[in-house]
């Protein structure tokens, strides 16, 4: 293949695929490079949660966008991803939880996020499938849902349309710097101006195959799903420690996570679940909706999230390498993810984005930055 | 409760059970765990409820396992549904863990050895209206009649293939049933063709000659290359109609025939149940006449996951003889005694040409599904039909997992323990792709639907380990 695509993408989870769309769209040849099948790997298995109360603070004013952006995906990606915007409820059952909750909300409310402290009784108002053992709750109304699983859909139609290039079951196996950048695969190398390396948990060896050496951590996250039942639940709920999510889908299952960690790595992907953690998630679930205690669990799973030395976004430039970038290892990336990677998109198309990226200088030793 | 064993046993059938009390008898520490309340698997179940049984062949062979089960020092956990299976530990010490919800709440068992012996899944190839109430498959129908005695309907259709076909047909002609038809897809001279096989199984051989003859001596009409068409009724099956297929399954023209029931029992052989070696990361491969997807296992029935063994139909679909031989071969590999395992070897592979005889006859029939109507629901825990597979497939879904995802086929309850193969098949075709390459869905817990309020018994708040909170 003697083509020279504008831009190439390793990669096709929501990152890839959004910098590749809006790159498309303002005007680039793209290729997207994908191992596997689209948004089948974190993007396509994560719990779909749009929530601020699990964001970083540092993301809120982003999570804000991209929260708008879920909610519009009909409009601009031309694909409904089962997007519910509902109110959202993190939840105290202690009084330590109460104190965390007061510290962490107060500081999300100062970073942009409209969340209340409510007690109780005014919980159980907003959300009637709760027990009568909340002491305190955090309400905001910029919260919600999307089916994760319907990502890889949504995002395939839109890329085939706008004209990129898929490269789907092709593995990029390394990266030939001389003139302009070309990716091995197992195939044809695709050639390319510029590189854009959004691979996840995999960003660490993409990265290492031009010499910089930036550690990510693999979170192994365990989820669960309940089969179908009439509703309990109306609200995304979670608590104080960010360690349960839950919410009903209108089609009757429940999504329980929060992070619990099962086994797996960068090699083997998410090889198997903790029953006694498994058992610890669902029991925190089934505290908060007590209903949901009669309905059977259809399927668990666990998925890769990536993560930087000081758990924020790897996102921008990647130093010492022209119209080279990174994208990724963004904290709950779901909810924040696809208009980060719009802001880099902008970056790649020469333009200035609306907010600051995440420059990866700050996290690679020294002799590197110099470079 | 913890509690480690030297081998842990899922599936007190023929094969596990098998397995079990040969490596007990040489004093190995083994744990049983089957979700029925008894040994004997589907093909000798026990009677339950009262039910004296039938006293046939089946049931005292069955007799006969459960009383050696019960004087064997093996520690059953029957009435236990294995949920999650494990391999966990460092290198130098990994050891299986199975998780199962009994009646007092669920157990976790621990050993270096974990043996599968969990059977097969019955196949139902989709035809319009096979979801209604009223429509059951071959071996639902052998459950009630082998467990408790009891009729699925007044009037029925049996159709489908293979011996279960004929076992049931004329089970429930024994039971006084108003059998208005029974429908093989096979021609007669298949079973013909198979006979010399056959003949060298007296005893099974006389079980089948019985079973037809039973039904054919209850003035029964039996339609030899006829299917199902399809299965009508107002909120339950009141009406079934057949029709001729060619040797491969595929409706062809000619004369139809309608019965007025209020049930069809159906059947069209048997698929793996191999989630447990999946779940495991276990390498498989595709065998269609042993149906469907099987785990690679060596001479002595060890998988690809070090001191895991899969045996039985689980492991490719070769009736009881094979199971309770492979049984008895790991249960003495277990117990140290690798010579006398292999001294089984001969007639283990005399008894495997018999099963080859049979094997296409339960095998899937990939014309048969290439035959399933547009708007006939394929996946029916989502009531995903035919026609939205096709369209995933056409917006770019090319491995199972991805059509999963576009689609919710599988999803459900039953996880795609019933409509996998179908749907393997339906993409494999489509896309021009072998079945091998299609891919396996990925095994994942629960092995079965479990109650949450079950799953997490009493507890206090303050106990739930959780972690430490992600950072702000």
């Amino acid at each position: 293949m003697s083509r020279v695509f504008d831009l190439v993408v390793i990669g096709g989870g929501i990152h890839g695929c959004t910098a590749a769309l809006f790159a498309a769209r303002g005007g680039m040849s793209v290729a997207l490079i994908e191992r596997g099948a689209l948004c089948r790997e974190a993007s396509g298995v994560n719990a779909g949660t749009l929530t601020m109360q699990m964001t970083r603070l540092a993301l809120i004013p982003y999570a804000l966008k991209a929260h708008t952006m879920w909610a519009d995906a009909p409009r601009w990606l031309g694909h409904d991803v089962g997007v519910v915007v509902c109110d959202g409820l993190s939840l105290a059952f202690t009084e330590r939880e109460e104190e965390l909750l007061s510290v962490r909300a107060r500081k999300r409310r100062e970073a942009g996020a409209p969340i209340d402290l409510i007690s109780g009784a005014a919980a159980r108002r907003v959300e009637p499938g709760l027990g009568d053992n909340v002491r305190l709750a955090g309400h905001c109304k910029v919260d919600g849902y999307a089916n994760a699983y319907l990502t890889g859909l949504a995002y395939r139609a839109a890329l085939v349309s706008a004209g990129v290039t898929l490269l789907e079951h092709t593995e990029a196996m390394g990266i030939d710097q001389s003139g302009g950048y070309t990716i091995v695969t197992q195939g044809q190398p695709v050639r390319c101006k510029r590189l854009l390396i959004a691979g996840g948990v995999w960003i660490e060896p993409m990265l290492a195959w031009l010499g910089v050496h930036l550690p990510i951590k693999v979170l192994v996250n365990q989820l669960a799903v309940t089969e179908r039942q009439s509703p309990v639940m109306r609200t995304v709920v979670g608590i104080a420690s960010g360690l349960l999510s839950l919410k009903q889908y209108p089609h009757g299952t429940t999504v329980i996570g929060g992070g619990w960690q099962g086994v797996g790595d960068r090699e083997n992907g998410g090889v198997a679940l903790l029953p006694d953690r498994l058992i610890g998630n669902i029991r925190l679930a089934c505290h908060a909706i007590p209903a949901l205690k009669e309905t059977r669990l259809a399927r668990a799973w666990a998925g890769l999230e990536a993560e930087t030395a000081d758990a924020l976004p790897a996102v921008g430039p990647i130093p010492g390498h022209p119209d080279a970038y990174v994208c990724g290892s963004v904290h709950s990336g779901y909810t924040s993810g696809i208009y980060i990677a719009k802001l880099l998109a902008d970056r790649i198309l020469g333009r200035e984005p609306a907010m600051p990226l995440f420059p990866i200088d700050r996290l690679l030793p020294q002799p590197a930055r110099a470079a | 409760m913890n509690r480690a064993f030297d081998a842990i046993v899922i599936g007190a059938g023929p094969a596990g059970a098998e397995a079990a009390v040969t490596a007990a008898a040489y004093g190995q520490n083994i744990a049983l765990i089957d979700e029925q309340p008894a040994a004997g698997g589907q093909v000798w179940r026990t009677p339950t409820g009262g039910f004296p049984g039938k006293g046939d062949g089946a049931a005292r062979a069955g007799d006969d396992l459960r009383r050696r089960v019960a004087a064997s020092g093996v520690k059953v956990f029957f009435g236990h549904r294995v949920w999650s299976v494990l391999h966990q530990g460092g290198e130098a010490g990994r050891v299986f863990r199975t998780d199962a919800l009994g009646p007092d709440g669920t157990v976790a068992l621990t050993a270096p050895a974990l043996v599968v012996a969990t059977g097969a899944h019955e196949r139902v190839t989709p035809f319009q209206g096979w979801t209604l109430p009223g429509v059951i498959g071959l071996a639902a129908a052998t459950i009630l009649l082998k467990s408790q005695g009891i009729a699925p309907g007044k009037r029925v259709v049996v159709a489908g293939c293979g011996p279960l076909l004929w076992a049931v047909a004329a089970g429930l002609a024994k039971t006084g049933v108003q059998v208005a038809a029974v429908a093989d897809l096979s021609r007669r001279d298949a079973w013909l063709k198979r006979l010399s096989a056959i003949l060298r199984r007296p005893s099974l051989a006389l079980d089948g000659a019985a079973w037809m003859a039973r039904t054919a001596f209850s003035g029964v009409p039996v339609y030899w290359g006829h299917g199902v068409r399809r299965a009508e009724g107002e909120g339950e099956v009141s009406r079934v109609t057949i029709g001729p297929v060619d040797t491969d399954g595929a409706p062809v023209a000619g004369r139809e025939h309608s019965f007025d029931i209020d049930t069809l029992v159906v059947g069209h052989g048997l698929t793996t149940a191999s989630e447990v070696t999946r779940l495991l990361r276990a390498r498989h491969h595709f065998d269609r006449r042993r149906g469907g997807w099987i785990p690679e296992v060596d001479g002595s029935f060890e998988a690809s996951v070090s001191l895991l063994y899969a045996i039985g139909d689980g492991a490719g679909v070769r009736g009881q003889r094979l199971a309770t031989l492979a049984g008895r071969h790991v249960g003495l590999t277990l117990a140290g005694r690798p010579a006398e395992a292999a001294a089984l070897n001969a007639t283990i592979a005399c008894e495997a040409r018999f099963s080859d005889a049979l094997a296409d006859l339960l095998a899937q029939r990939p014309a048969q599904v290439a035959a399933i109507a547009s708007d006939t629901i394929v996946c029916r825990c989502e009531d995903v039909t035919r026609r939205e597979i096709d369209e995933a497939i056409d917006a770019g879904a090319d491995e199972i997992n991805q059509l999963k995802h576009f689609t919710r086929c599988g999803m459900g309850p039953c996880q795609s323990r019933y409509c996998a193969d179908t749907v393997e098949e339906l993409m494999a075709r489509k896309l021009g792709k072998e079945r091998g390459l299609i891919g396996q869905w990925t095994g994942r817990p629960p092995l079965r639907p479990v109650m949450l309020g079950e799953l997490i018994g009493d507890f206090r708040y303050e106990d739930i380990p959780i972690p430490e909170p992600a950072p702000l």
